[in-house]
């Protein structure tokens, strides 16, 4: 019998009745992260047929999609500053959660942020744990070591009622990172440059291992970075071993365990990481020391070219394609870098936090973004924005002429009434540059920080290293 | 749920590839605490323009699209986000499956708890399909056929289980209800 994978290991540990031809495995959740989007229709269904949450003690709810980015404390001030879609949906969130027992770190909660920061964040996200939420960016915590994905409302219902899941065990697929970055491209660059590689559905039925010599060099907010963006590549999770790097960003959190339960935990952690003779269904490599940082140029996070690279040419039949470039009103054959960007967003799960922050601040730092660009910058969390005013980034940030915002998903998806105008065009960190994903009609090129942060001072897209000394 | 045995229908066809669940249903009609009436704004950056007027080359304000129950797709149908308003606004305007050659993962699961039915099917049963609009055909989830209005039959995987659940219109949950007593076992045991 061949060696087990990291996924392996988790999955069977978690098998409450194996799977057979006719009914999948029922999988026992560690963790279930709720927010208000994703869940009123759940609760309903608890409601109308009267069942309670099973556990409360392992469900974490939060609120981030639709909250403002605004300072708001009180729903006195929410009914000011949200449209009244949002404001209901928040009204009802707080309702659900103290109706069905469960603590909320809502409005004010010196604990809310987007729901994939705080998790990690708080050291509820741990190695060996299964983690669902009705959100398909979940996968962000296998960054820790956790088999951790994305699930729809009726399995938020299944989940709040019997903590456990249907599910059928996906394929594995080991994605190896060799060599050394270089300056100036990062996490985001080399996941933009792995779903480039496999292709917007290259991880459809899979659970992905990011694995090789360049994990170790990549800290555990550079992998949540990676692990974010595995549903982008088409694979519902994706995760990295647990290693030393996972253990000392654990230490000492408050969901963290402690004292002898840490010492316990720890060697269960330690025998998580794949066998060394483990085998995968698929296999890439990439070499890290080749990427220049990256940009998307068309509608779907595939679509995406190295900033000093030509946009592509469509094969004739291909519709999509075409559409694609008129919509971002961008020509096959031109240069990305240089196009006008009206709004630059800094935020999002995918880079929110404080590293995000920093490298952002690092091109800020003393100049200003030019002249009809709304750059706006959007914590992770409440935590995040505490630390990065201990720092100074805000006045960095403010003195560059742009805006630091309360936590929340804010211009990633543009329900909270943080959007960009119809036909502008962003330059932005988050994970989907979808038509319309970040307003009606937006025209989102999704990059890292630093290519953000670049692109705001010169007001055309930029290639980061020429800010990088 | 309601049991679904067999779906009979015209076809529309948009023969894009990777239609994403942003395009199914735009992030900001999610701010609703209800299903119904998703539907209304099943592909609203494609159905309406910025005043709201319908646009009359996308094929859903098109006549022969009424009464279509069976939506026919490029590859990668439904990728993007977990939000279960895609199914639930595909359903609300009266579609009952949809057919391509690639389904993303989180959006047929979704779809299959809702007795909404993804058909993935052959490369060449699929061109066929994108090049004829408006064919009469017939899904049969017993038999997981589909049938060409000649006659002509193809069997596209539907997993057992969920099989099941559809032609009994059964929610999972009673399944996993049913096991509590293995789910209590599992909770003692590892904790
Ligand atoms: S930041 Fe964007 S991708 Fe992340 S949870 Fe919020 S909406 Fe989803």
């Amino acid at each position: 019998m061949s060696g087990r994978s990291l996924f392996d290991k988790i999955w069977e540990q978690h098998v409450v009745l194996p799977e057979n031809s006719n009914t999948p495995a029922i999988l026992y959740i560690d963790l279930h992260l709720v927010h208000e989007v994703t869940s009123p229709q759940a609760f309903d269904l608890l409601r109308s047929n009267g069942i309670s949450v099973r556990r409360p003690d392992l469900t974490l709810a939060t609120m981030d999609h639709s909250t403002p980015t605004v300072p708001v404390s009180s729903l006195k001030d929410l009914k000011v500053v949200a449209e009244p879609e949002a404001f209901n949906q928040i009204v009802q969130m707080e309702k659900n959660c103290e109706e069905f027992g469960l603590e909320l770190r809502g409005l004010g909660n010196s604990e809310r942020g987007i729901v994939h920061v705080i998790a990690p964040e708080l050291g509820a996200t741990q190695p060996g744990k299964t983690i669902v939420c009705g959100d398909s960016h979940t996968s962000t915590h296998g960054a820790l070591g956790a088999l951790a994905f994305g699930i729809g409302t009726t399995e938020v219902y299944h989940v709040l009622a019997t903590q456990c899941l249907l599910q059928r065990k996906p394929k594995t697929f080991a994605i190896n990172l060799e060599g050394h970055l270089q300056s100036g491209v990062t996490a985001k660059d080399i996941i933009l440059g792995i779903i480039g590689k496999i292709g917007i559905d290259g991880g459809t039925g899979h659970a992905i291992e990011y694995r090789g010599d360049a994990v170790k060099q990549l800290s555990i907010e550079e992998r949540m970075t990676i692990c974010n963006m595995a549903i982008e590549g088409g694979a519902r999770t994706g995760m990295f071993a647990p290693d030393d790097s996972t253990y000392e960003y654990l230490y000492g959190r408050p969901h963290a365990p402690q004292d002898e339960a840490w010492d316990i935990a720890l060697k269960e952690w330690k025998m998580l990481p794949s066998d060394d003779d483990a085998q995968f269904d698929k296999e890439v490599t990439l070499d890290v020391s080749k990427l220049r940082p990256m940009a998307t140029f068309g509608t779907n996070p595939g679509m995406v070219i190295p900033i000093d690279g030509a946009i592509p040419s469509p094969s004739s039949s291909d519709q999509g394609f075409t559409k694609a470039l008129d919509y971002m009103q961008l020509e096959a054959g031109q240069p990305l870098a240089g196009s006008p960007v009206d709004v630059v967003f800094i935020g999002s799960c995918t880079n929110s936090r404080l590293s995000d922050l920093r490298a952002a601040a690092s091109v800020l730092n003393g100049r200003k973004v030019a002249e009809g660009v709304r750059t706006l910058i959007v914590p992770g969390s409440a935590q995040i924005k505490r630390e990065a005013e201990a720092e100074g980034l805000p006045e960095i940030f403010k003195a560059a002429g742009a805006e630091w915002r309360e936590p929340g998903c804010s211009m990633c998806l543009a329900m909270n009434g943080d959007f960009v105008p119809e036909g502008k065009l962003a330059v932005s960190t988050s994970n989907r540059n979808f038509e319309g994903r970040q307003g009606k009609g937006a025209r989102t090129i999704l990059a890292s920080p630093l290519t953000a942060a670049a692109s705001a001072i010169n007001g055309v897209v930029s290639d980061p290293r020429t800010f990088i000394s | 749920m309601e049991p679904v045995n067999k779906i009979n229908s015209r076809t529309v066809v948009i023969p894009l590839d990777d239609v994403d669940t942003d395009q199914i249903i735009p992030a900001r009609y999610l701010r609703t605490t209800v299903r119904a009436g998703l539907g209304e704004n099943l592909f609203a950056d494609w159905r309406y323009d910025k005043n709201g007027t319908k646009v009359a080359d996308f094929v859903l304000n098109n006549d022969e699209a009424n009464g279509a129950e069976i939506l026919v797709t490029g590859r990668n149908f439904g990728c993007g986000s977990s939000r279960e308003h895609a199914p639930w606004a595909l359903l609300d305007y009266g579609f009952r499956a949809v057919i391509s050659t690639e389904i993303a993962d989180i959006f047929r699961s979704n779809s299959l708890k809702n007795g909404f039915l993804p058909v993935v099917v052959d490369e060449q049963t699929h061109e066929w399909l994108i090049k004829n609009p408006g064919a009469e055909i017939t899904l049969d989830i017993e038999s997981s056929t589909l049938v060409l209005p000649d006659g002509r039959s193809t069997s596209f995987p539907l997993e057992s289980f969920s099989q099941y659940c559809l032609l009994n219109g059964i929610d999972e949950l009673g399944f996993l209800m049913d096991n509590s007593a293995s789910i209590d076992a599992y909770e003692e045991q590892t904790n």
